[in-house]
């Protein structure tokens, strides 16, 4: 098991070379400069800086040099954010992001869950009509129209919640992005379930367990839903990433100082060391979360195992 | 039979169920009295489709969702039909029990054999898990099932279809109940597996006293072990008596089909002059199998050494029970799949050509499959999958050339050629394996392998399909190779048999020496097993 782990881990090493190798030239290829504003610097002034930054150099010195920073954990400084390096930043925004995205998965795999189940319990049933036709709106709805639509009268004409800011973290602050991020994922996992589920109930051994007289729990939750979780859990590795990755809308919307807004300041700016460092440790995030679910998943199902 | 107590268990009065479907309502179930007294075997008898275990399902309060019921189920004075689900689980898993036709996939997968076990007797019995885990293994001691200290932490995956078929019948046990349904508990399971779980449900019925209501479709077994017999068609009980009396003296048409249904005949010699059609020299086949990384890799010899001659007109049976390499050996003479050895067809040696070598001789030798349901197109109209062969083979006959080809092979196998533009989801199981066939006969070959043609079917149609097969073969001097689990049916179809274990040979011979006087042990135990010897005692008395 943890030979599996430890194998596993090592076997990321390369796949995250590959990405930084890819993303780096990528990157270089797309015109313009950290330093190209709208005003030009004096030619002096740019110099200096090309100089400090190593930008001067041949561009796989310049390759190197990152790839030698890089290994020892360190991204560097900001082309954009003078006053602070990558790491820097990344201490601040990276716990909100994991908050906001795990928040949201954790909310998304319970009602999503248990609205799933519940659809498939009452199958062809009004309860299973609602279900479904609210996880497909869910799923259309894009989350910039939810955002403020859901800040507008919870926010603004109840009053119940703030509008905005993260507020050092406070819950009320949470809800609303929280949500927002949650609803599309729920209506996906409430879909799958459902499916599953279905398909669970009518399989044999769930036949056995009613025909054995169990108690309903025992029959749905404990014969039917273990087995029918499992392509949720599958999906919940890229899921994970997803809600990491794209709360750059709801970020911008609610005003919250997370890692999503680097993404499009980062590229727009050809801060290229803060696109770099985003790209990696989303990359470690994406490699990280299959890996705990493959875990998951082999703690769920005894048939797979990992010896 | 006298001693038995006449105090009914379970009383069925005048059930009926409807399905609610798309198409209009679906009468599977057409008011059928059936009742069990107490420490009795009762058979329930009919082919698929005639409600024989919805019937038994219903009383269960098992039916899918579309499904409705009126009339009674009586158990100790009270109706159980439509009671509420908390009220049926006081009886259903502990005062009446169930075994299923699928023993591969009735047990949980997620869970501990122990665990599955415990949890009917911890619902009902008010054990403990501890207590529960205690009785679990008692119980996996009394179906015999080897190791059972191991066996109560595995997972079912890690057994055999027989060995998880006792894992239910401890199960249906665990609690003490009063009646034991089984729903075809064998008909998955090869005929030695069978003959044993027969015995140890006979064995342990005896000793616990408990009703047994057995359904099947297989009559062998019905004589074996059951006092009284229903016999329902479409969802109703056309006969009903005890067993000696219903084997003895049927009084309904369709018991007698049904007892006919047996495969019987002979199928008359062919002179030793004709023609060595098919010759296969220490044919070997083998499999690695990977044991992970860097680990010697198992190799698994399927066929092991195997040879054998077939005259033109000849059959030869090949049986043996599932993983023998019966299959493996029937794909391996086909060149199907790499085999060392030799094989020689109509004088030219087959081993070691290449697929395109090959596809000038396939039109001589041909392949019919078990599963009528999976082997044909389901995108296909039928004139298409049988007239398919014949653009590759006989690529200068035209559409129109093709399609009378069809018709015609279409009336060989006895069906409407006007049927030639419907798809093959129109079709039951036994037409359908009737079209596997005229998809093989419209190519004229010498030789077919019929690889389990009739085991997915009802006893009555796989008659049919045996008497069509030997007047194909009669017609066309045709060459078959056999193979089967079912010796009721090699018996009838072939010349000589050949008994496979463990991909070798164990016995071979002419039929009659084999099914008369078994040499080897094995042998004897697949023949005591099917039941034959019982039957021929019948058939001679």
């Amino acid at each position: 098991m943890t030979r599996y782990v430890l194998g596993r881990l090592l076997g990321a090493i390369p796949t995250i070379f590959l990405i930084v190798t890819i993303s780096f030239f990528l990157i270089r290829v797309a015109p313009g400069g950290p330093f190209d504003l709208e005003r030009p610097l004096e030619a002096k002034v740019m110099e200096n800086l090309n100089k400090i930054y190593h930008l001067d150099e041949p561009l796989w010195t310049q390759y190197l040099l990152y790839l030698q920073s890089i290994s020892q954990l360190d991204f560097g400084p900001s082309f954009y954010f003078r006053d602070f390096t990558i790491n820097e930043l990344f201490a601040a925004s990276l716990p909100i992001s994991i908050q906001l995205g795990l928040s949201a998965l954790a909310l998304a795999l319970v009602v999503g869950g248990m609205l799933g189940v519940a659809a498939a319990l009452r199958q062809n049933g009004p309860a299973d009509y609602s279900v479904m036709a609210a996880a497909t709106l869910g799923v259309t709805i894009p989350n910039f129209v939810v955002a403020p639509v859901l800040t507008l009268l919870l926010g603004v004409w109840l009053g119940w919640l703030p509008v905005g800011g993260w507020g050092d973290g406070a819950f009320v602050n949470k809800i609303l992005p929280v949500v927002t991020l949650a609803l599309p994922q729920i209506a996906v996992i409430a879909r799958l379930t459902r499916g599953s589920m279905i398909e669970a109930l009518r399989s044999n051994h769930v036949r056995t367990a009613r025909a054995y007289g169990l108690r309903s729990y025992l029959v749905i939750v404990v014969h039917a839903l273990r087995g029918a979780i499992l392509p949720v859990v599958s999906y919940m590795g890229p899921a994970a990433a997803a809600l990491l990755t794209g709360s750059v809308v709801v970020e911008t919307i609610f005003g919250i100082p997370g890692i999503g807004r680097y993404f499009v300041q980062g590229a727009l700016n050809r801060d290229y060391t803060l696109v770099m460092g985003t790209v990696v440790v989303v990359a470690c995030f994406v490699i990280i979360f299959n890996l705990v679910v493959d875990l998951l998943y082999a703690l769920l199902d005894p048939r797979v195992r990992y010896d | 039979m006298t001693d038995k107590q006449t105090r009914r268990v379970l009383d069925i009065k005048n059930l009926k169920v409807d399905f609610e479907t798309n198409t209009g309502t679906v009468n599977a179930v057409r008011g059928v009295d059936i009742h069990v007294n107490a420490g009795e075997t009762v058979a329930i008898v009919g082919e698929s489709g005639s409600g024989k275990s919805q019937t038994m399902m219903a009383a269960m309060g098992l039916l899918a969702s579309n499904g409705r019921t009126e009339g009674e189920v009586v158990y100790e004075n009270g109706n159980i039909l439509g009671l509420s689900i908390r009220r049926l689980n006081q009886i259903r898993g502990k005062k009446i029990t169930m075994i299923f036709q699928e023993p591969m996939t009735s047990l949980d997968p997620l869970y501990t054999i122990g665990r599955q076990l415990a949890e009917p007797m911890v619902e009902h019995g008010g054990l403990t898990w501890k207590q529960a885990q205690a009785k679990a293994l008692d119980l996996l001691k009394l179906v015999n099932i080897p190791e059972p200290e191991r066996k109560i932490k595995a997972f079912p995956y890690e057994m055999s279809g027989g060995q998880r078929q006792r894992v239910m019948i401890a199960m249906a046990l665990a609690n003490d109940p009063d009646v034991l349904i089984a729903d075809e508990p064998t008909t998955a399971l090869d005929v030695t597996t069978q003959a044993q779980i027969l015995d140890l449900l006979a064995e342990l019925q005896k000793r616990l006293g408990m009703a047994v209501i057995f359904i099947t479709h297989d009559l062998g077994i019905v004589r074996k072990i059951a006092d009284r017999v229903y016999v329902m068609k479409t969802g109703e009980v056309v006969e009903q008596g005890e067993t000696r009396r219903i084997f003895t003296q049927p009084e309904h048409a369709y018991t007698r089909m049904l007892l006919d249904a047996e495969p019987t005949g002979h199928k008359p010699p062919v002179p030793d002059t004709a023609p060595v059609l098919l010759e296969a020299q220490k044919v070997k086949v083998e499999f690695e199998l990977e044991n992970g990384f860097l680990q010697p890799k198992h190799i698994l010899r399927a066929v092991d050494n195997i040879s054998f001659a077939l005259r033109k007109g000849q059959t030869l049976g090949i049986v043996g029970e599932s993983g023998s390499g019966k299959s493996t050996l029937g794909r391996a003479v086909l060149n199907l799949l790499p085999a060392s050895g030799r094989v020689v067809f109509q004088g030219q040696q087959i081993s070691g050509k290449d697929r395109g070598a090959m596809r000038a001789l396939r039109k001589d030798m041909q392949l019919i499959f078990q599963d009528p349901f999976g082997s044909l197109s389901p995108r296909m109209t039928v004139g298409q999958i049988i007239s398919e062969g014949l653009l590759v083979h006989e690529p200068s006959l035209t559409a129109k050339d093709r399609d009378a080809r069809a018709c015609q092979a279409l009336e060989e196998v006895s069906l409407d050629p006007s049927m030639r533009n419907r798809y093959p989801h129109e079709f039951s199981g036994g037409q359908r394996q009737r079209i596997a066939i005229a998809r093989t006969m419209v190519l004229k070959p010498e030789l077919v392998v019929l690889d389990e043609p009739t085991s997915a079917l009802d006893r009555t149609i796989q008659k049919q399909v045996v008497e069509l097969l030997r007047d194909l073969q009669k017609t066309y001097g045709l060459t078959y190779l056999f193979i089967s689990h079912d010796l009721a049916v090699v018996r009838a179809l072939s010349d000589t048999v050949m008994v496979m274990k463990k991909g070798q040979v164990v016995e071979a011979g002419p039929v009659e020496a084999i099914f008369e006087a078994p040499q080897d042990a094995y042998t004897k135990e697949l023949i005591g097993a099917a039941m034959l010897t019982q039957r021929q005692m019948m058939e001679s008395a």
